[in-house]
């Protein structure tokens, strides 16, 4: 167990603790006993081989994975000395203080405006000058003001895959969420796209707090602070034959040292690409 | 090498599998030339019945009225053609197309109470019974005039004047193609028949009340009923059922239950809409009376609603779950709560396919006569239907019955209420179709 004795109020430094958290799909075990001190204003990354649930964690921290029916989590992930999944804890407001990017661009088929404009509209603002105001703001932030401020009336849709994610980076801004998680965001992006996303992340980081999840370990290498490597463990039942599966974290560090110094001889093996 | 491959068979195999892909091309292309030879065939029979030839018979010729044309007098002088020739009737004509209570009534109500219209000064406190002798037919002719059209004077004329009277109708291939043998079958008549080139589809049509006399009946109660019955079963099913689709698709838990329902409502689509009609008259005519005030419009809207239902419902389902899954994510990703999510991007997303199910439920609901027959719907009203609890006639009911009378040429007049109906048809889903066109295009 790693950073087992982090003092949980201590909210100045961990944004988010992931704290012995398992999470469930119906009866299946997805994942087993992670645990994450994921740090204020500093991008951290979850790599690893595909299925070892590190998707699967990051969207447990915005609680995206209650809209998945039967998905259960236990554990506690603590945001602002409060667990995000205690009783009193409103899942609509958890996902406007930490927004969320996704894998494939998913701009709304509306326009570059009304994409930005979506979620300040869903706190109820309605004054105009307000949102013109935010959405500039936002797609400032985001890089993107510069090359669609004359046709913000144009469709989200029409943009280049590169532009639709910081369009939608932008969107997300516009909540003024204190946490964004992006999941694999530059895994449908040309490696043009991706560096700017990656400069994005690394201007952004100055007043967000980001966890990425990516494929990529150059990628991980190039923008995190901290990563954390998962990996898949598998048991079969003796009697039956049926094989289990469920991810676990292997190793939680500093990126230089994780890359440099891996702790555990699997992670090495997968960051020199022995496996995965 | 060469032995790897055995060139004869693959050659030979090769052109059986050409050969029958270009026989399944031409079966296909097949069926669709059956297809549009039949929709033609449709499309014929009905115009082919719509116009040709008729032959009249006439008490009196248009010419021994008036020196102009009929269609170019005015109202006062057509009321006056009427008041010279048909004083008696002047009455029953006011009454008939003026009257606004109740027919026993008529003869002892003031005409201002009784007519539906304007009423000159002079005659506004009179009941029809204070006009006696002359002074009666001559008002009547005022009254006419001030509240019918020309056209409307001019039908009246040929009516109860001319003594129109069809006696023979030929469908327009018969009329093309045998003009000599009608010309001369007509001139041998001794009774005097002239030959008219006739369009059955006309505004007569359109406008004039139903008859047993097939140059007076119209589809005019009957075409409002449809229009008001239409308009109603949309108000009633689209909200219920996309709100029901709504809940199932977006709220319901994936279960025994929820799919049992699933199954059901796909069934309910296809249960023979006589059915329909039985519930109808039994729940809504019978037990809701009070309510729907029995064979009212309000009760076959109801049962169309019934009826139409399952289409909604299964085509809005559909359409909602088309939308695609990162825009939901997006949207809850953002911090909007369901309902947010629901109506602000999932429903605007599912709109084109909801309207498609509106469009088939509409096509559906337009034809239906049998539920209508049950629940009330009759031939005989020949008032404009004014409230949801009006009876009612609707259109598909006028076209059996008319290709059910012994007079042939009623045969003609329910091929213009077909061509009626099929332009009903066509528009309504012209314009469900633009709705659904700016829908998509609004997504862009």
């Amino acid at each position: 167990m790693m950073n087992n004795q982090v003092n949980p109020i201590n909210t100045k430094t961990h944004a988010v603790q992931i704290q012995k958290v398992d999470i469930y799909y119906g009866s299946y075990r997805a994942v087993h006993d992670v645990n994450i001190d994921v740090h204020d204003r500093k991008i951290t990354a979850f790599i690893g081989p595909s299925g070892c649930g590190k998707s699967t964690v990051l969207r447990a921290i915005n609680r995206m994975n209650d809209l998945v029916p039967g998905a259960r989590l236990e554990g506690e992930i603590i945001f602002q000395g409060r667990n995000l999944y205690g009783k009193d804890i409103d899942a609509v407001e958890v996902r406007r203080r930490i927004g969320m990017v996704f894998q494939k661009p998913n701009p709304f088929p509306k326009s570059i405006y009304d994409n930005v404009a979506f979620g300040p509209r869903l706190l109820g603002i309605k004054d105009k000058r307000t949102l013109d105001e935010i959405v500039e703001k936002s797609l400032k932030r985001a890089a993107l003001w510069d090359e669609v401020k004359n046709d913000l009336k144009k469709s989200g849709m029409a943009l280049s895959g590169g532009q639709q994610q910081r369009l939608c980076i932008a969107r997300t801004i516009a909540v003024e969420p204190e946490i964004i998680l992006m999941d694999e965001p530059c895994s449908a992006l040309d490696p043009i796209s991706t560096q700017r996303i990656e400069e994005l992340m690394l201007e952004l980081v100055d007043q967000y707090t980001i966890v990425i999840v990516t494929h990529n370990m150059q990628q991980a290498q190039r923008v995190s602070d901290y990563t954390g490597f998962f990996s898949i463990r598998r048991t079969e039942d003796a009697s039956t034959g049926k094989d289990t599966r469920w991810g676990e974290l292997v190793e939680f560090e500093q990126t230089d040292q994780l890359f440099s110094r891996p702790a555990k001889k699997e992670t090495a093996d997968y960051i020199s690409g022995r496996f995965g | 090498m060469s032995n790897l491959v055995d060139v004869g068979v693959y050659r030979s195999g090769v052109i059986r599998r050409n050969w029958s892909a270009l026989l399944m091309q031409r079966f296909y292309l097949g069926t669709l030339v059956i297809a549009i030879f039949i929709l033609f065939l449709l499309l014929f029979s009905i115009i082919n019945q719509t116009i040709g030839y008729i032959s009249v018979t006439q008490a009196i010729k248009a010419e021994q009225l008036s020196a102009q044309p009929l269609e170019t007098l005015t109202s006062e002088e057509l009321a006056n053609i009427l008041l010279e020739q048909t004083p008696r009737l002047l009455l029953v004509m006011v009454r008939d197309n003026l009257n606004k209570v109740a027919t026993d009534q008529f003869t002892s109500t003031a005409l201002k109470d009784g007519i539906n219209g304007t009423v000159p000064a002079d005659l506004a406190d009179l009941t029809p019974r204070d006009l006696t002798g002359d002074a009666g037919p001559a008002a009547y002719a005022r009254l006419l005039a001030a509240n019918l059209t020309p056209d409307q004077l001019v039908s009246l004329i040929e009516v109860n004047v001319l003594k129109v009277e069809i006696e023979q109708s030929w469908s327009l291939w018969e009329s093309l193609t045998q003009k000599a043998e009608i010309e001369a079958e007509v001139a041998a008549s001794e009774t005097g028949e002239e030959l008219r080139f006739h369009s059955w589809l006309n505004t007569k049509l359109l406008t004039q009340r139903n008859s047993q006399r097939v140059e007076e009946a119209g589809i005019g109660p009957a075409l409002a009923g449809t229009a008001y019955l239409l308009a109603l079963t949309v108000l009633i099913s689209l909200p219920l059922g996309v709100g029901a689709a709504i809940y199932l698709e977006e709220y319901a838990q994936e279960n025994f239950l929820n799919r049992l329902l699933e199954t059901n409502i796909r069934n309910l689509a296809g249960v023979p809409s006589i059915i329909y009609g039985m519930l109808g008259l039994t729940v809504f005519v019978n037990t809701f009376s009070s309510i729907t005030q029995g064979r009212s419009i309000l009760s076959g809207a109801l049962t169309l609603s019934l009826l139409i239902l399952p289409i909604i419902i299964t085509n809005s389902r559909e359409a909602l779950r088309a939308v695609p899954s990162p825009i939901r994510e997006a949207s809850y990703g953002l911090g909007a709560t369901k309902w947010q999510t629901v109506s602000r991007q999932v429903l605007p997303a599912a709109l084109p396919g909801i309207l498609t199910g509106l469009i088939l439920g509409v096509s559906r609901a337009i034809g239906e006569t049998a539920p209508l027959i049950v629940i009330g719907a009759t031939n005989s009203i020949s008032t404009y239907p004014d409230s949801p609890f009006s009876r009612f006639a609707v259109l598909p009911f006028t076209i059996y019955n008319w290709s059910s009378q012994p007079d042939a040429a009623f045969k003609n007049a329910s091929s213009a209420a077909i061509v009626v109906l099929l332009i009903a048809l066509l528009s309504i889903n012209s314009v469900a179709i633009i709705l659904r066109n700016r829908a998509v295009s609004k997504r862009v």
